[in-house]
């Protein structure tokens, strides 16, 4: 297997705080990458690194066998990665299949001169994005919700819808920032499935989590981050063991 | 309009154009100041519309459009009057002047993209007063816009021996000039409202939604956001320029008077009265704050002088009062606007939860 992104010395400051200390991994095509460390440990530094809503102080990512320095939030995107948020970020006013009829945008082609005149070309374009938005809420199975705003779905919905939204750019790269966060346990149960469905239909993905129980079980490797420093990197199995992690999580044996 | 009578439909839209069709003489009955104002009107809703764009589809506040107008206004003025004796025709000068009031959309857009709400509101301001000072000034050394005395004598529109400036009778009925350009407005008025409830109803429509509602989930889901925000102004300018343009052939003379702040403050209060990002609504908003003062103007005085004998206040200064309180009492009853659209509706109802 050969890798699709790889990370090299990215290294990330604000003021005083070293955020990320020249962190260096790389994701299989195919596998899912579980992203794991104690608060402020710098996860979602990273994620913001990836897809260039930072620039790295230091280092690089290369993606599909291109570097992606430099590149704007959108241009990654459009390279193939997209990501969900910590903090839901919908289109809270707009409704579901809106949102995921946005994400179809950095795919389709239609320009000012397309929309006003609306020639064939342009409808059919149209027809498309909503139908496959529409294929991408019943995917994750939402698509009674369809023509609700999106800001009022329950919680594990808009979780949910923000995956669709993900989706709908057709990543080659799928990264979550915490999508079990506030999810009861029968909906983190339909989430992993979710996230084994998209893993077996040949997405890759990262997944930032808290839910340990749920990284154990659906994450082919993890690596550990603490205060910015990768400290362990392997399968959940072996992670768990090592004593790095465990002090990481849950402080140094007191000295006797 | 899903799930309704088609056929209905039809009926209804040619009720409104026959309706449309006809007004201008029964204005006319009235006396011809009427189509005049009507003509007004139509040029405050492309104005209302323009700004639609840019405020109420992507959410960018701009407080100087006027600017667009004014750019518009004089790029006709001075390739079509005795200024320069230039005398080109308006479907080259119209779309030229929309064409330049796009050109300067861009300019104000690309350096104040990264500006948001209240500190973009202030640099458009400044922006449209530049432009207006600019125009009183720009008559010494070289004489470009003849300062505050204004252009005069611009040339109406000619098509042929087609004079939209003189008065005719055709098939029996007396076309005056007002009522000729009233056609001519509604026609472009038309293909105006078209353009812009397609342009919603898009890709590029859909991607100033998403810019206005959450601009960083906008660029991870791989929106260009600087080139789609440019996008909305420059669309909104020409719409702008174009309006300039016709204001200028309707009305012979133009001086930078005419597009000082109040007349931006207007159209921003056009768009928000009825219904910010709601086609019908802006229009209903244009309309109605276009109308309402000139219903005042003819108004006021006689109710007054029938009341006390004599006039008390002017005129004026009971149009401002009156248009205040209107503002008050729709922003305290209806905060989305007269017409909203679903979205505002949507995010005000969230707010009071």
């Amino acid at each position: 297997m050969s890798a699709l992104l790889q990370a090299e010395g990215v290294s990330k400051r604000f003021g005083g705080v070293q955020a990320l200390a020249g962190v260096g991994f790389s994701i299989r095509r195919g596998e899912i990458y579980g992203l794991i460390g104690p608060n402020g440990a710098g996860k979602t530094t990273l994620f913001n690194l990836l897809t260039g809503i930072y620039l790295p102080d230091e280092g690089a990512f290369s993606f599909d066998g291109r570097l992606l320095a430099g590149l704007k939030p959108h241009q990654v995107a459009e390279a193939g990665i997209a990501r969900t948020f910590q903090n839901i970020r919908l289109f809270a006013n707009l409704s579901a299949l809106e949102n995921v009829m946005i994400g179809r945008h950095v795919r389709t082609r239609a320009g000012v001169l397309g929309a006003v005149l609306r020639d064939r070309a342009t409808r059919g374009e149209e027809a498309a994005i909503e139908r496959r938005a529409l294929e991408l809420l019943e995917y994750v199975g939402i698509a009674a919700r369809a023509n609700d705003a999106a800001g009022s779905l329950p919680y594990g919905d808009q979780r949910r819808l923000e995956i669709a939204r993900a989706l709908a750019t057709e990543p080659k790269l799928l990264a979550l920032d915490e999508p079990a966060a506030g999810m009861n346990a029968s909906e983190t149960a339909a989430l992993r499935g979710l996230l084994e469905r998209i893993r077996g239909d040949g997405i890759t993905i990262l997944l930032i989590e808290h839910d340990m129980k749920l990284v154990m079980r659906v994450c082919d490797r993890v690596l550990v981050l603490d205060y910015g420093e990768r400290i362990a990197e392997g399968p959940p199995g072996e992670v768990q063991k090592n004593p790095r992690v465990i002090e990481a999580y849950l402080g140094a044996p007191a000295a006797v | 309009m899903k799930g309704r009578n088609p056929a209905l439909i039809w009926v209804g839209a040619g009720l409104v154009a026959i309706a449309l069709l006809a007004l201008p003489f029964a204005l006319a009955q009235a006396g011809t100041a009427w189509v005049r104002i009507t003509n007004f009107a139509i040029l405050y809703v492309l104005l209302a519309l323009g700004l639609n764009i840019v405020v109420g589809f992507a959410g960018l506040l701009d407080l100087g459009y006027i600017a667009f107008y004014a750019l518009g206004a004089y790029v006709y003025a001075l390739l079509a009057s005795p200024h320069f004796n230039l005398h080109l025709p308006f479907w080259l000068t119209l779309p030229f002047g929309a064409l330049v009031a796009c050109l300067f959309g861009v300019l104000l857009g690309a350096p104040t993209l990264k500006l948001r709400g209240d500190y973009l509101a202030i640099v458009t301001l400044g922006f449209g007063e530049i432009i207006r000072i600019f125009l009183n000034n720009l008559a010494r050394p070289v004489n470009i816009t003849n300062g505050p005395q204004g252009v005069s004598r611009i040339d109406p529109f000619r098509l042929g021996g087609f004079d939209f400036g003189k008065s005719e009778t055709l098939f029996g009925l007396a076309f005056s000039a007002p009522i000729k350009y009233y056609y001519f407005l509604l026609a472009v008025m038309i293909v105006v409202i078209i353009t812009t409830i397609r342009l919603q109803n898009s890709r590029i429509g859909r991607a100033w939604e998403a810019v206005r509602e959450d601009e960083t989930a906008a660029r991870a889901m791989g929106i260009d956001t600087t080139s789609i925000k440019l996008l909305a102004f420059a669309i909104g300018a020409s719409f702008g320029g174009l309006a300039g343009g016709m204001f200028s052939a309707i009305q012979g003379f133009i001086s930078p008077e005419s597009f000082v702040l109040v007349e931006s403050i207007m159209v921003v209060s056009m768009v928000v009265l009825g219904g910010m990002g709601n086609v019908w609504g802006v229009i209903l908003g244009a309309v109605l704050l276009s109308f309402a003062p000139e219903v005042l103007r003819y108004t006021v005085e006689p109710v007054q002088k029938s009341l006390f004998g004599r006039s008390l206040v002017e005129p004026e200064v009971i149009r401002m009062l009156l248009f205040g309180l209107a503002m008050v009492l729709i922003m305290r009853f209806r905060p989305a606007g007269l017409l909203p659209s679903a979205v505002r509706k949507r995010e005000l109802a969230e707010r009071k939860e």
